[in-house]
C-alpha cells in the first residue's frame, strides 16, 4: 500500500533524451539502486530480506540434495506449511497491535481435541463437529481478548494463562484414552490429502490470482486518472503482474508435476488473501493498524479500542483452531501432545521472519506465508539431508534473530528519517 | 443581549488520584474569537484541553454549549458537538500514512471497502488549502518533519467541519516560517467564525493573534485579560503568580485550619 504512489516518481525520466544505450542502462541501474537505498534508509524494505533468505535456503539445500526442489518435495512442503501457517496468520493480527498471543498452540490442540471427541467418540456429524471446533477457538480467543482489553494488561500475560488453561481443558476432554484416530476418509482427513489432479485447477488459480491483481491495479489507475491524481504507469502495472504471473504459473507447473493443486494450499491462499483485504481495505483493518501505531492516538480518534482488541484475539483464536485441524488432518490423529512442542514458537517466528514488526503496526498476512515457507523449508531440507534437529533449531533461531534485528533497525531508521 | 457563548465552563474540577489538577475553572469561548489559555508548566492547561475534548472528562462542574448544558464523557461526544482538538503530542499514528491519519475514525467507504482514491483526493485538496509544501501522502507519518506533522494534525481536526478548535501549543516545535503559516491559518479559521482556544507559551503569538487571554495558575483561574489593552507585564505577573488572587487563597487556607 505504501508504495502505491512511489512508482510514478521515476516515470518522468522516460522523456529524457537517450544518448547511448549503455548510458541508459547504467542510468536505470543507478535509479534502481537509488530507490533501493532510499527505501533502506527509510526502513521500508518490506519482504525483500525474507525473499533473499528463502532463496539462500533453497539454493543451499538444492546443492546439498538434488531432491529438495523436486516437485514431490515442494508439493509436500506446500501442504506442510498450511497448519502452522494459518496459526501464524492469526499471530500477524496480534503482532500488528504490538502484542503477543502465547495461547495459539494450546487452542489449536483444544480445537482438534474437540473435533476428535465429538466426531469419533460421540458420533456427531463431521461438519457440525468441525464448526464447533472452530467456534471453540473463536470463543477462547474472545474470552482472552476481552480480558486483555478490559484489564489493560499485556496480552502475553492473559494468553500465558490461556496457554495453561486451554491445554488443561484439552487434556480433560481427551480423557484417559490419550490418542484419538480420525476417520481416514472424512472431511478433516481430506483437508490435507485431497489434490485437484486436473491440471486446469492449479493453472486456473494462478491465472485467476494474477488476473485479479491486474484488473484491480488497472481499475485503480483508471479511477485515479479520472479524478486527476497521480497514477501508476501501465508499464509498471504490467511488470508487477508479469513477475506475479511467472511465480504463480511456475508454482502451478511444479504442483501439477506431482499430484496437482493441494486443497490445503488453496484454502490457505484464499484465507490469507481474504484476510489481507480485510486488513488493508476495510475500516476494521485500518483500526487494527492504528492501534498498533499508538493506542492513545487511536483512542483520541474515538476508535473503540476494546472492541478491536477483543476482535483481534478472537481472530487469532479462530485461526489457531483452523490451523490445529489442519495439523490433526496431516497425521489423522489427535493426541495429548497436539498443539505442544515447537508449534507456538514456529508460528510466532514465521510471522516475524516474514517481516511483521514486533513493535506493532507494520506487516501483512502474506508475511506469515513467506515466514512459514522459510521455517518449513529449513525443516524439510534438514530432514532430507539427515541433519540432526539440534542444527535445525540453531539455524531457525539464527534466521529469527536476524529478522528481529532487521525489524528493529528499520524501525529506528524510519524514525530517524523524520528528523532529517 | 449578547449571544450565548459557543462554549462555557463553570466550576469545572478534575482530580488525578489525590492531586487536584483543576479547581473551579470558569471559561467562555465565543464564535469568531481566539481565546488564549496561558499558564506556567503544570498549571493545568493540557488537562483542561483533555476535559473539553472528552479524553479526561471533568469530575465536577458544568459545560455549556450555546447556552445549554451538555455532557462530554468521551472524545466522540466532543466531536459530535463540533469540538476538534490538536494535541501537543499530536496524537498521530506514526505507522499510518498521511491519508490514513487524516481520515482515521471516519474513513470514506465505497462498496464497504476503504475508498483510498477519494480519501487521497480530499486530503490533497485539504492540504493544498493549508500549506505550500504538501508532504508525501503515502509515506508513514513517522517519516515526516515536525512541521509537516503539525500541518497534518491541524488538517485532520478541520475535516469534521468543527465550530470550536482546541490548539495545544501548535507552534512549539515549529520554525519561524512554519509558525507564521500556522498563525495565518488560525486567523483565517477565526474569520470563518470558529471559536479557537489557543494554548501557547509564546506571548508574542498570543499578542499577535488572540482576542482575549485566560490565565491558569496551579489549576485555578488567575485572571482574564483583553489582549489588546492589557500589558505584557500584567499578563506575565499573572502567569508567574506575582498577582496571585491572594484573599481568596488565604480564605481557602484558613478554612482548612
Amino acid at each position: 500500500m505504501a508504495d502505491h504512489t512511489r512508482a510514478e516518481s521515476s516515470a518522468p525520466t522516460a522523456e529524457a533524451p537517450r544518448p547511448h544505450r549503455m548510458r541508459a542502462v547504467t542510468q536505470a541501474l543507478d535509479g534502481c539502486t537509488a530507490v533501493f537505498r532510499h527505501k533502506l534508509r527509510a526502513g521500508e524494505l518490506g519482504s525483500l530480506p525474507v525473499i533473499l533468505v528463502l532463496a539462500v535456503v533453497w539454493i543451499t539445500f538444492q546443492s546439498l540434495n538434488a531432491n529438495f526442489l523436486s516437485p514431490r518435495n515442494l508439493s509436500n512442503l506446500s501442504v506442510d506449511i498450511v497448519g502452522t501457517g494459518l496459526i501464524a496468520v492469526g499471530i500477524v493480527f496480534v503482532l500488528l497491535l504490538g502484542e503477543l498471543d502465547l495461547s495459539v498452540g494450546s487452542i489449536s490442540g483444544l480445537a482438534a481435541a474437540v473435533f476428535a471427541v465429538l466426531n469419533v467418540n460421540q458420533g456427531v456429524p463431521e461438519w457440525l463437529a468441525l464448526i464447533v471446533a472452530v467456534l471453540t477457538g473463536t470463543l477462547a480467543g474472545t474470552i482472552q481478548g476481552f480480558s486483555f482489553a478490559r484489564i489493560r494488561v499485556p496480552a502475553f500475560v492473559v494468553t500465558l494463562a490461556g496457554l495453561l488453561t486451554w491445554n488443561g481443558v484439552m487434556l480433560a476432554i481427551l480423557g484417559t484414552s490419550g490418542t484419538v484416530n480420525l476417520d481416514e476418509n472424512g472431511i478433516v482427513a481430506k483437508l490435507t490429502s485431497y489434490y485437484f489432479t486436473n491440471h486446469a485447477a492449479a493453472y486456473g488459480l494462478a491465472a485467476l490470482g494474477t488476473g485479479m491483481v491486474f484488473v484491480g491495479s488497472y481499475l485503480e489507475r483508471r479511477r485515479r486518472k479520472g479524478v486527476g491524481m497521480p497514477y501508476r504507469s501501465l508499464r509498471g502495472i504490467a511488470a508487477r503482474t508479469a513477475v506475479l504471473a511467472v511465480i504463480t504459473f511456475a508454482a502451478a507447473y511444479v504442483l501439477n508435476r506431482f499430484q496437482g493443486l493441494p486443497l490445503a494450499l488453496l484454502i490457505f491462499l484464499v484465507v490469507v488473501a481474504g484476510l489481507d483485504i480485510v486488513l488493508r481495505r476495510t475500516h476494521y483493518g485500518r483500526q487494527v493498524y492504528a492501534l498498533g501505531g499508538g493506542v492513545e492516538a487511536a483512542r483520541r480518534a474515538s476508535l473503540s479500542v476494546l472492541r478491536v482488541q477483543t476482535a483481534v484475539l478472537a481472530v487469532s483464536g479462530t485461526m489457531a483452531a483452523l490451523g490445529g485441524l489442519f495439523l490433526a488432518s496431516r497425521i489423522t490423529s489427535v493426541s495429548q501432545g497436539s498443539g505442544s512442542g515447537p508449534l507456538l514458537v514456529n508460528a510466532i517466528a514465521a510471522a516475524v521472519i516474514g517481516g511483521t514488526s514486533l513493535f506493532g503496526g507494520r506487516g501483512t498476512t502474506w508475511s506469515a506465508v513467506l515466514g512459514i515457507l522459510v521455517i518449513q523449508s529449513i525443516a524439510s531440507g534438514m530432514a532430507l539431508t539427515d541433519t540432526p534437529t539440534a542444527v535445525q533449531l540453531v539455524i531457525t533461531g539464527g534466521v529469527l534473530f536476524a529478522a528481529v534485528v532487521i525489524d528493529s533497525l528499520s524501525r529506528r531508521s524510519q524514525e530517524a528519517h523524520g528528523r532529517a | 443581549m449578547p449571544a450565548a457563548p459557543l462554549l462555557a465552563l463553570h466550576g469545572v474540577c478534575k482530580r488525578f488520584g489525590v492531586v487536584d489538577v483543576l479547581t473551579d475553572i470558569e471559561l467562555e469561548l465565543h464564535a469568531g474569537q481566539v481565546l488564549a489559555l496561558l499558564g506556567d508548566n503544570g498549571a493545568g492547561k493540557s488537562t483542561l484541553v483533555k476535559v473539553i475534548s472528552g479524553v479526561a472528562p471533568a469530575d465536577k462542574g458544568t459545560i455549556e454549549w450555546e447556552g445549554r448544558p451538555v455532557h462530554i464523557r468521551r472524545p466522540h461526544d466532543a466531536r459530535s458537538l463540533g469540538i476538534a482538538t490538536v494535541y501537543q503530542d499530536l496524537a498521530l499514528c506514526g505507522n499510518l500514512d498521511v491519508v490514513g491519519n487524516l481520515f482515521l475514525g471516519r474513513e470514506i467507504r465505497r462498496f464497504g471497502f476503504l475508498d483510498e482514491v477519494e480519501m487521497e483526493r480530499r486530503s490533497r485538496h485539504l492540504l493544498e488549502g493549508l500549506t505550500r509544501g504538501i508532504p508525501d501522502l503515502r509515506g508513514p507519518v513517522v517519516s515526516l518533519s515536525s512541521g509537516q506533522r503539525q500541518t497534518v494534525a491541524i488538517a485532520r481536526s478541520l475535516l469534521g467541519e468543527p465550530r470550536v478548535l482546541l490548539l495545544d501549543e501548535p507552534t512549539a516545535a515549529l520554525g519561524i516560517e512554519q509558525t507564521t503559516e500556522v498563525l495565518d491559518l488560525v486567523d483565517r479559521l477565526r474569520d470563518r467564525g470558529l471559536g479557537v482556544l489557543l494554548i501557547s507559551h509564546n506571548l508574542g503569538d498570543v499578542k499577535a493573534l488572540a482576542d482575549r487571554a485566560a490565565v491558569l495558575r496551579l489549576g485555578r483561574n488567575n485572571g482574564f485579560f483583553d489582549v489588546n489593552t492589557a500589558s505584557q507585564e500584567q499578563i506575565i505577573s499573572s502567569i508567574t503568580g506575582a498577582t496571585e488572587n491572594v484573599p481568596r487563597r488565604m480564605a481557602h487556607q484558613e478554612a482548612g485550619w
